[in-house]
């Protein structure tokens, strides 16, 4: 659907389009990918214009330095949205901070906005919360737009049909200065999932085995568009879990085309298009799909009604299993590379092979983070637990991703069942996620989390972490181990 | 040594390192290890050396542990990091290239580099090169049988020399070579094209030609950066 008319310019190539002729079939990324580029260097990387900018407190303050010294400005402030989420604490706001640094890092970026002129979601606010989880809260995130944040997870994003990517500090200074991006055009790559899951397997389980399938580099260069039944079939919390954790299969963006669950999502929320806008966004997005024949340099398609609840064993997403199965052993794998990154990881895991899934103890369990706390989740989680306690030994958790999440959890008394289980429920924040704040694992400590990372010491130095589904880890949190919540439901 | 303060300092220009050799003999290296957390709490860029590889390199009483390759004295001031398969995956903290840079390294060698991790090290002045899975396996046993190996890595004619080895090519894209070897400072190069930035702004706003409507068709309807939050 695109006509490229190259007007030469000092060497650069400047590609405008039209959408009336339709030629080449192009995948959504291809779209989307269009619409944003600026100019190309020859053989080199695409110059894309951001949308939205989203900024936060710990991938930052690099980045306003280097604007000040070199006397530049912030090109779109308006396009520019910052909150403070990372390394918060996540219990009473209006205690002073303890960790001095940390309140240094949030104090550089109120100045930091305030300076350049850049809204702030504040550590009060009501707007507050993960970067990831308020950009479609309020309408911020939508359909066909370019976005970028200093954080890897900002593939969530792409759950809206937006083409989202992740970025380093200095990148962030770049943006800012320039509102663009250097990109090298990453590949497509299809996951098409069909069938139907079973009841007590959730968008997590989905996407914890895909990375099982393809593994943690195997979207490496990509950008995964997922489709198919399935994803059709999900709500947009739950797009937003799979397409989270695309970055944990190495990809570059994952993406979903929108549709109407997607409008009514965007729909009414607070910097969302209202009226006739709306209409015309909805209408130009009708053709935010990849064509057909549109040409991917790989496909895979998963059986979702194969899919079991998983549990991940080791270092990395992609060392993950059912949760009818056991630890594996290095030796079930035939390189030396693998065998001795399975070694390593049952080791800091203090795990044995051969042992059931179902058999591991744990002594944390942390429902949170961008992949897994949005109301949805923790409406789930709390049906798992309604009138049950949380297993003697064990301390459990629940911090919503953002405040707009817990003031709708609490108007739904979801904090009561939590508390009445013996649950913790805390502020907004990244919080135990990645444990930048006061919320840490102990050395050797056992935890059952819904966060997208379980690397070496990611929860705490000496942390044991494991991937699991809302429901799953609500289910642990009662028996003391993992349990097939199958069986639960 | 000046490091990339984007704008203001150019980046250090890069031709050829020659330099030591360290070994980290681990696939799928996160950014979480490369620099745990509770170090990006600071607000400058320098001075992350001394957390490299952090809780591989101490125990838990701060004490070095002497099994770790960086402390071992036979590695002592490489500048060239050998490493596995998907290097710098995870977290795109940009804490990860300052701490490598820092500490003294110029260049990474792997089979693969997670995609953010790979864009960070040019930003910053680090050479990152990808060569096959057996010439990687090949130099790791260079490295281990011979103390303080060396290797010199010539960016202009992209390749790298060491003794005991035939010439290794490797590749690298026509631009991220030019910055490095320039010292580019990529916000002022990107500012040439003002122009283009300009115009798209206003071919994005003036007309429907472009997707998508992103905040309302007009301009002026966009909130106010002064709203009160
Ligand atoms: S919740 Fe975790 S993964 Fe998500 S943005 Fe925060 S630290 Fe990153």
């Amino acid at each position: 659907m695109t006509v490229r008319i190259d007007q030469r310019r000092n060497g650069y190539t400047l590609i405008t389009k039209s959408l009336e002729l339709d030629l080449m079939p192009q995948t959504l990324f291809e779209k989307i990918w269009d619409s944003h580029l600026v100019c190309e260097e020859e053989e080199g990387p695409t110059l894309l214009y951001v949308d939205r900018h989203l900024v936060h407190e710990v991938t930052s303050p690099q980045a306003f330095d280097g604007l000040r010294l070199s006397g530049r400005t912030v090109r779109r402030p308006d396009l520019t949205f910052a909150t403070m989420d990372h390394n918060i604490p996540t219990e009473d706001r209006y205690l002073p901070i303890q960790d001095s640094i940390s309140a240094e890092q949030m104090e550089a970026l109120r100045r930091n906005c305030n300076e350049f002129g850049i809204t702030l979601f504040d550590l009060l606010s009501s707007y507050q919360g993960i970067v990831h989880v308020i950009g479609p809260e309020l309408g911020l995130t939508l359909p066909g737009q370019m976005i970028v944040c200093g954080d890897s997870h900002t593939s969530t994003h792409g759950a809206f049909g937006s083409l989202a990517f992740g970025i380093g500090t200095s990148e962030v200074e770049h943006v800012l200065a320039t509102q663009c991006i250097w990109q090298r055009r990453p590949m497509n790559f299809a996951i098409e999932v069909t069938g139907k899951r079973q009841i007590g397997v959730t968008a997590k389980d989905v996407i914890l085995s895909i990375i099982r399938e393809i593994g943690t580099a195997g979207a490496s260069g990509t950008v995964l568009e997922y489709r198919g039944e399935s994803i059709r079939k999900m709500s947009m919390e739950e797009r937003m879990t799979i397409c989270n954790m695309s970055i944990e299969a190495g990809a570059r963006a994952g993406i979903i085309a929108p549709d109407n669950t997607t409008f009514r999502y965007v729909s009414g929320r607070r910097f969302s298009p209202k009226g006739k806008d709306f209409d015309y966004m909805v209408d130009r997005c009708k053709e935010l799909s990849s064509d057909p024949g549109a040409r991917f340099d790989r496909m895979v398609t998963m059986d979702s009604s194969k899919i079991t609840p998983q549990v991940t064993w080791g270092t990395n997403p992609g060392m993950v299993t059912d949760v009818t199965g056991t630890i594996p052993s290095p030796e079930d794998f035939s390189d030396a590379e693998s065998m001795n990154a399975v070694k390593n990881a049952l080791e800091y895991m203090n795990l044995q092979p051969g042992t059931l899934i179902t058999e591991v103890k744990i002594d944390r369990v942390f429902i949170g983070s961008c992949t897994n706390a949005r109301i949805e989740d923790l409406d789930a989680a709390s049906r798992i637990i309604r009138g049950k306690r949380v297993a003697p030994g064990v301390s459990a958790m629940v911090v919503p991703g953002s405040k707009a999440v817990k003031v709708e959890a609490e108007r739904r008394s979801l904090d009561l069942v939590f508390k009445e289980a013996g649950f913790e429920w805390r502020e907004s924040g990244c919080s135990m996620c990645l444990g930048m704040n006061p919320d840490v694992l102990q050395p050797g400590e056992r935890c059952a989390s819904t966060s997208n990372r379980n690397f070496e010491g990611r929860q705490g130095r000496g942390g044991r972490t494991h991937l699991v589904s809302p429901l799953m880890a609500a289910a642990a949190a009662i028996n003391g181990h993992f349990v097939d919540v199958r069986e639960w439901i | 040594m000046d490091i990339g303060y984007g704008g203001y300092f150019l980046l250090e220009p890069f031709k050829i390192v020659t330099g030591m050799v360290a070994p980290i003999d681990r696939v799928n290296v996160d950014t979480d290890q490369i620099v745990p957390k509770q170090f990006l709490k600071l607000t400058q860029r320098t001075g992350y050396g001394q957390y490299l590889f952090y809780d591989w390199r101490y125990d838990s009483q701060g004490n070095p542990r002497n099994e770790f390759v960086l402390n071992q004295p036979r590695y002592h001031g490489s500048k060239v990091l050998l490493a596995r398969a998907n290097f710098g995956s995870g977290s795109s903290r940009e804490h990860a290239v300052w701490a490598i840079l820092d500490y003294g390294f110029r260049v990474v060698i792997a089979p693969s580099f997670s995609d953010i991790f790979y864009n960070n090290c040019l930003q910053n002045g680090v050479l990152p090169v990808s060569l096959s899975y057996e010439k990687v396996e090949s130099l790791f046993r260079k490295v281990y049988s011979v103390d303080g190996y060396y290797l010199t890595v010539n960016l202009e004619e992209q390749s790298i020399t060491g003794p005991e080895i035939e010439l290794i090519p490797f590749d690298i894209e026509p631009f991220p070579r030019k910055k490095l070897l320039e010292g580019l400072d990529e916000v002022a190069w990107t500012l040439q094209h003002e122009t283009h930035i300009t115009e798209y702004e206003t071919r994005r706003w003036d007309s429907d030609q472009v997707l998508p409507v992103s905040h309302g068709r007009n301009k002026k309807e966009q909130m106010s950066a002064s709203d009160q939050f």
